[in-house]
């Protein structure tokens, strides 16, 4: 039988084929030569490819990001890992209105082709300043790619894909997902301008819609509701939220005339509106079979407390009952 | 630590000629030439607001230009250059390119930055100067990355950040320092210390009215110089860049200056801050032109019909540069959308 990867090893596999096949590529942050803030993402990196490309660095999130940015100007490839979104919001300046805009503000004369590695870490009791996600924020800006990865390889392949890319890329992996385990195959080198949602499970009843860790309780749920309710979805993985390419996803909606969207953050503003939004602009009323549905954090900052925790974050049951309310 | 410009702040001094002795006649006259350009496209450019030619927000260095020509006689093309929101000296210096900058002032797609960034977005990139921003303090990230690509590159290029007294507050600005030193780095820092921030006098907003002090905290080598004195500065950046190309260990300039015209604009702000409208005066005669310009004659090297017909060539490049930029085509709207991504 063919050997298992986790997402974890996934990106550890993509750091080590960039270090090993490109020069252009290094990779700077705070905690990279410590498995406390990586975990086994980075294991070792500093030891095979050197502390030179493989950059541990100061308690400075601005300017680490702000040097990534100028490295990337300069022709490198490089990457900041930021061990909690939280923490990377001090760099904001740096990505949204440095990075984003470089090309275009400058006339396509120059880019900042670095890449902004966000790591989601929570639960845990972490509380409210340590379980932050805000993809949907990053996904506002135009100029600045948005990947997040769901499925193992993904994490693997559009890390390569994100780094490689000519434009700025925020790659949010989430440490939730990091022991789901996959046959991953050989590296694929994809060009991230190409890739577009993923249609996970085919099925005819409802789209259900999920990125990252939602992905996860979606494609829970649709294995659920096919087996014990005979209810098929079209499952779509988002991968990329910015830019988003819906078509498919409008056209699934059009045939199941039922749309469920999960994200794991909340709802104001947020990309699962953006999904509903992009895809009732594109259908008549009466295609409609049910009202489309959003999943949600709660309008909270992440609580502390277990039981809250447990009240706060998405659960696959939430998908389950939202899609069997929309069927019947 | 209680440290003062003292007379470097006071301008009724230094006002007199330049020791040149020791430099190039040659390079100090290529700087004053450059400085006359610099000028006079930024005199047209304030003009040209006050004719409402021009919308875009201009932050002109008149007053300033020596420090830009000073840094850019020690630069090479393939060392990394980024500036701020005053940046038109900064571009100048390194290629004189005045055809561009008009078109990019106007919005015009002949602009450097084919008229998407205007004023305060400004590139050369082939000859060096990789882009200027408004964002306060913005840059000096930047170009301390610029600094790690060219240690990783090992060729001996160096990284200039450019930026003024204000952004020194910001904390992007003592975390750059941090990084530069505590990584070794090749990167000079270059801070025009012009006293104000937009409206507000440096000893309104610091505890000291010289930044040096923080170089010195994160000990990197520094020179505070008077930034109107094309010779003192020239000698101290030869040495700096020197210095930084053979041991990858950041500088810190601090060249104390003066803006002639406002935060924004062609107006001389003498209704805001303190004491500008005595100060402006005697800052006149502190003229990095004038000096140095009296000090080549004094020397022999250049005559008052040189420098008369420079101003007068000067004059004639600008009138047709900013014929030629008023002529340009804007930008196709396509074109908005189609530099978003690669």
């Amino acid at each position: 039988m063919e050997k298992k990867t986790t997402y974890a090893q996934g990106i550890l596999e993509a750091f080590e084929y960039l270090l090993g096949n490109h020069p252009e590529f290094f990779v700077i942050g705070q905690g990279l030569w410590s498995p406390w803030y990586v975990g086994s993402t980075m294991k070792d990196l500093d030891i095979k490819f050197g502390k030179e490309r493989v950059i541990d660095c100061p308690i400075s999130e601005l300017a680490t990001t702000g040097a990534t940015v100028g490295a990337a100007i300069c022709g490198y490839k490089p990457m900041i890992v930021h061990p909690r979104v939280d923490f990377m919001l001090l760099a904001v300046d740096q990505i949204v209105t440095q990075a984003a805009k470089w090309r275009h503000m400058f006339g396509g004369n120059a880019q900042a082709p670095a890449t902004f590695r966000a790591i989601i870490n929570r639960g845990g009791e972490q509380g409210a300043q340590h379980s932050q996600s805000l993809h949907s924020w990053f996904a506002h800006i135009p100029g600045l790619r948005v990947v997040m990865p769901y499925t193992a390889k993904d994490a693997r392949d559009l890390m390569i894909s994100s780094v490689l890319c000519n434009d700025p890329v925020m790659f949010m992996d989430d440490r939730w997902l990091y022991e789901k385990e996959e046959i991953l195959g050989d590296i694929e080198l994809i060009d991230l301008r190409t890739v577009k949602p993923q249609r996970i499970h085919e099925g005819s009843d409802v789209t259900i819609v999920g990125a990252s860790y939602a992905s996860m309780l979606c494609e829970q749920a649709s294995d659920e509701l096919r087996e014990k309710q005979g209810i098929t979805a079209d499952f779509f993985d988002l991968r990329v939220l910015n830019p988003l390419n819906l078509d498919e996803i409008i056209e699934s909606v059009t045939k199941t005339g039922r749309l469920v969207v999960a994200d794991g953050d909340w709802s104001t503003c947020g990309i699962a509106g953006e999904v509903i939004a992009a895809v009732a602009e594109k259908m008549s009323f009466s295609q409609w079979k049910s009202n489309p549905v959003r999943i949600t954090l709660p309008d909270a900052p992440a609580p502390t407390s277990k039981n809250l925790e447990a009240a706060y974050y998405l659960k696959k049951e939430q998908i389950i009952s939202a899609v069997i309310n929309s069927v019947k | 630590m209680n440290e003062r410009l003292g007379d470097l702040a006071d301008p009724s001094k230094f006002q007199g000629p330049l020791d040149i002795s020791g430099l190039e006649t040659s390079d100090l006259i290529h700087q004053l030439r450059k400085m006359v350009v610099i000028r006079k496209s930024e005199e047209k450019i304030a003009d040209k607001i006050i004719d409402g030619a021009i919308q875009c927000p201009c932050h002109l260095a008149i007053g300033q230009e020596a420090v830009a020509t000073a840094v850019a006689s020690c630069l090479r093309k393939t060392d990394r250059v980024f500036g701020a929101h005053r940046s038109h000296s900064h571009f100048l210096a390194i290629n004189e390119d005045i055809d561009s900058l008009f078109a990019e002032v106007l919005g015009k797609y002949d602009g450097c930055s084919h008229g998407m960034g205007g004023s305060m977005h400004i590139i050369d990139a082939k000859n060096g100067f990789l882009g200027s921003v408004p964002i306060v303090g913005a840059t000096i990230p930047i170009a301390t990355g610029a600094g790690l690509a060219a240690k990783l590159d090992k060729k001996g290029d160096i990284a200039v950040s450019y930026f003024g007294d204000g952004a020194c507050e910001e904390g992007s600005f003592h975390e750059s320092l941090n990084f530069a030193s505590a990584h070794n780095l090749p990167v000079l820092f270059v801070c025009e210390n012009n006293l104000f921030s937009s409206h507000l006098h440096i000893d309104l907003r610091q505890p000291s009215n010289t930044v040096a002090r923080f170089a010195q905290a994160h000990n990197i080598d520094h020179q505070v110089v008077d930034g109107n004195d094309v010779a003192a500065l020239s000698k101290a950046l030869q040495t700096a860049v020197k210095h930084i190309r053979e041991t990858s260990r950041p500088f810190f300039l601090e060249a104390i200056t003066y803006r002639w015209r406002g935060h924004v604009g062609p107006s001389e702000d003498t209704d805001v801050g303190v004491k500008r409208t005595h100060d402006l005066v005697e800052w006149k005669k502190r003229d990095p032109i004038a000096r140095l310009f009296h000090s080549l004659k004094d020397a022999n090297a250049f005559t008052d019909a040189d420098f008369e017909i420079l101003k007068k060539d000067t004059d004639q490049k600008i009138k047709a540069a900013w014929e030629k930029a008023e002529l340009a085509d804007f930008p196709k709207e396509q074109f908005l959308l189609d530099v978003v991504y690669s």
